[in-house]
């Protein structure tokens, strides 16, 4: 079956399927990928923000849906997810920005 | 305010309708067993109950709020009321069986005219346990239900609130605007008299549902996060927080299909589908009393007009202890919100 657009929702549920082709690497991948989401220093309710954030700064449409439902879930409000969006962005633009130095480097170096 | 499915002559006001609703898609399409199926493939069917712990009473569909995710389709436009004497069967019962617990709901069951004649015999024949499922907002409502929380207290009940979230926004978006505030006046009332205070020997929980198409998050964390934000911002306490999942009937299965979310909730709570859960799940040892007088294995099931499958005793007049304990137990779509992830019963998760 084609589709016709490039993401389907319907993918994340397969996600899993990616270990059909390698077991072995995928097994280990999802056993981590439990593990780091799991409780420790920082509280899960943390590392579903981040996630949400980090989705949002990778542009993963599957990301953003999950971590949007699972903030939901962890009771996690709309205002403190639009702010995690905000920090992520934030951190993307200062990225560009920043190397704005590195252009007024050069641009310096090669001026009279 | 909103006015309930049956006012509005909803189609999915009919029981029939629902079911039939539940019945199709995925699961006349085939993509998905239907759920007798899962119990089955588990060597779970017939669907057994265990011990009968819990007399789940419904005093009347009556309700000062019309909550959009409300499975009983409860509003003040209902007037479906129990009577005194079917209230004094269902003591007669809890007298003769010794049943530990009595579980009063609605509607707003304080809405009664005589709940407070009830609860006061309950306690007064020595039921173990009495539970009331208070809105919160029935406390604040009126100046005749101000005392509420000191009759409470005098008649050693246990409370069981509803508040699906610890902040303004999210609660009045599901329960109804100005309910965030009332519930919190209510809440406070309560502590005053010493419920959700340690040593207090007074029990109150409060309950979560959540406000929209997703399955509850971890209990422990939802409860941890309640109690931290409560205290910091109110002053408040309490015992247990309970996570229920909304389950697809009533007035959240109609928000479910005018969302269009639907079939991906469905899809969500089959995928969730937990085998453990299966032998805690609350029609196990509860059975639901409806404003009549009949009997159900569940209040979800009486409100999809399921009558338990006994051949006599479903109604409180004419109880039999052996029968209920060895009826078969209807299911259908619906219960695949009680085996998702962690469980969901009236007494949150059972995994």
């Amino acid at each position: 079956m084609s589709s016709k657009t490039y993401y389907d929702p319907e993918d994340l549920k397969k996600f899993g399927d990616i270990s059909e082709w390698n077991e072995k690497l995928g097994n280990k991948f999802f056993d981590w990928y439990g593990e780091v989401f799991k409780e420790g220093e920082l509280s899960a309710r943390e590392k579903s923000l981040i996630a949400l954030a980090v989705s949002h700064t990778v542009q993963c449409p599957y990301c953003i849906d999950a971590y949007t439902v699972d903030s939901l879930k962890r009771g996690i409000s709309e205002e403190e997810m639009m702010e995690a969006v905000h920090v992520a962005a934030a951190i993307k633009g200062g990225a560009s920005l920043v190397h704005g130095v590195q252009m007024m480097n050069k641009a310096k170096k090669l001026s009279m | 305010m909103d006015k309930s499915l049956k006012s509005r002559k909803h189609h999915l006001s009919s029981t029939e309708n629902q079911l039939t609703f539940l019945n199709n898609g995925i699961f006349a399409s085939g993509k998905f067993q239907p759920f007798h199926k899962h119990l089955e493939n588990q060597g779970h069917w017939p669907f057994k109950p265990s011990k009968l712990e819990i007399f789940q009473v419904n005093v009347g569909y009556m309700c000062n709020q019309t909550c959009k995710h409300c499975h009983v389709d409860a509003g003040p436009d209902r007037k479906e009321i129990m009577t005194r004497e079917t209230m004094q069967y269902c003591l007669d019962i809890m007298e003769a069986t010794k049943v530990k617990t009595l579980d009063l709901t609605g509607g707003a069951p304080e809405m009664n005219p005589d709940f407070r004649w009830f609860v006061g015999e309950a306690y007064r024949i020595g039921v173990q346990e009495i539970i009331v499922r208070s809105n919160l907002t029935i406390i604040m409502a009126n100046p005749k239900y101000y005392d509420l929380p000191e009759f409470f207290a005098n008649n050693n009940v246990r409370v069981v609130s509803s508040l699906p979230y610890y902040k303004k926004v999210k609660t009045d978006r599901q329960r109804g605007d100005g309910v965030f505030d009332k519930s919190i006046k209510a809440l406070q009332k309560l502590n005053d008299v010493g419920y959700g205070v340690n040593g207090s020997g007074l029990h109150m929980d409060l309950v979560y549902n959540p406000s929209g198409a997703f399955l509850p998050g971890e209990q422990s964390e939802l409860e941890r996060d309640f109690k931290e934000a409560l205290l910091a911002d109110f002053g408040i306490r309490f015992n247990n927080l309970f996570t229920i999942t909304n389950l697809p009937i009533s007035r959240f299965l109609e928000y479910l299909v005018a969302s269009d979310n639907y079939e991906e909730y469905m899809e969500k709570l089959i995928l969730a589908y937990n085998p453990t859960a299966v032998s805690s799940v609350m029609c196990r040892n509860t059975i639901s009393i409806d404003w009549k007088g009949y009997i159900y294995d569940c209040d979800f099931n009486q409100m999809l007009e399921m009558k338990i499958a006994v051949d006599s005793s479903q109604h409180v007049s004419d109880f039999d202890l052996e029968k209920i304990e060895n009826r078969n137990i209807l299911v259908n779509q619906h219960c695949f919100g009680c085996t998702a992830g962690s469980g969901s019963s009236c007494q949150g998760t059972v995994v």
